[in-house]
């Protein structure tokens, strides 16, 4: 299975990149997804994450052809 | 209702006076407005600019469904809320929104709801441009129902 991860503001630059493509053999959480994916770089405190933008918890399974993203707290307004 | 993101510098009180006359003329008894404006200062450095980055597809969906629940909360004639996105410089209008009912409670107590999750749920974020040269994102948000 395919998943789309996006990552946005401090987090993207801190990663290095705005997105990253993963194949999986079966559906992993948000965090064993960004584990596999930044085994250097700990999750900082406070990251939010979305699945197919709607907000999602770090355990949330993440399935095929789902878009997963990761930012850090927000600051609109 | 309409919510709008825009790269552009707006005048929040044309779009409201312009809005209000298309949609609403004669139907509204109360009317609540809130507008968010770049300033030149934060944490003590000056700030010569800032860029609002969001996130496409998510951020409209997020402000979609906080106006939502405002509507079922609440007795709501009409809202309309811009958000800008992009660069931006002190003095230019960040946010505004806007809730018209036939009371003022209504109005008043939507407006405050629909600011307060904005600042709490849909994805933007700053990243200010300092006097200095430096270039820093901010971390969070203020809460609003604090006095200082």
């Amino acid at each position: 299975m395919s998943i789309k991860v996006r990552y946005f503001a401090s987090l993207k630059e801190r990663v290095g990149h705005a997105d990253a493509e993963l194949l999986l053999p079966e559906p992993l959480s948000a965090s064993q997804i960004w584990q596999r994916l930044n085994p250097d770089l700990a999750m900082p405190e406070g990251v939010l994450v979305a699945v197919n933008m709607e907000y999602a918890g770090l355990d949330t399974l993440v399935n095929d052809n789902d878009e997963l993203a990761f930012f850090p707290p927000v600051t609109g307004g | 209702m309409s919510i709008s993101l825009t790269s552009q510098t707006f005048d929040p009180w044309q779009s409201l006076a312009e809005y209000q006359a298309q949609q609403l003329a004669g139907k509204y008894g109360a009317t609540a407005v809130f507008i968010g404006t770049m300033r030149d200062f934060n944490q003590g450095d000056g700030v010569v600019g800032m860029t609002l980055e969001y996130y496409p597809g998510m951020t409209e969906k997020q402000l979609a469904s906080i106006v939502e629940q405002a509507n079922q909360q609440w007795a709501l004639l009409d809202t309309l809320l811009i958000h800008r996105i992009g660069d931006v410089v002190p003095d230019d209008s960040l946010v505004l929104v806007a809730a018209w009912s036939a009371h003022r409670g209504d109005a008043f107590d939507a407006c405050r709801f629909i600011m307060e999750a904005l600042k709490k749920q849909a994805p933007f974020w700053k990243k200010e441009r300092l006097a200095s040269g430096e270039e820093r994102w901010v971390e969070s948000n203020s809460n609003g129902y604090q006095t200082s």
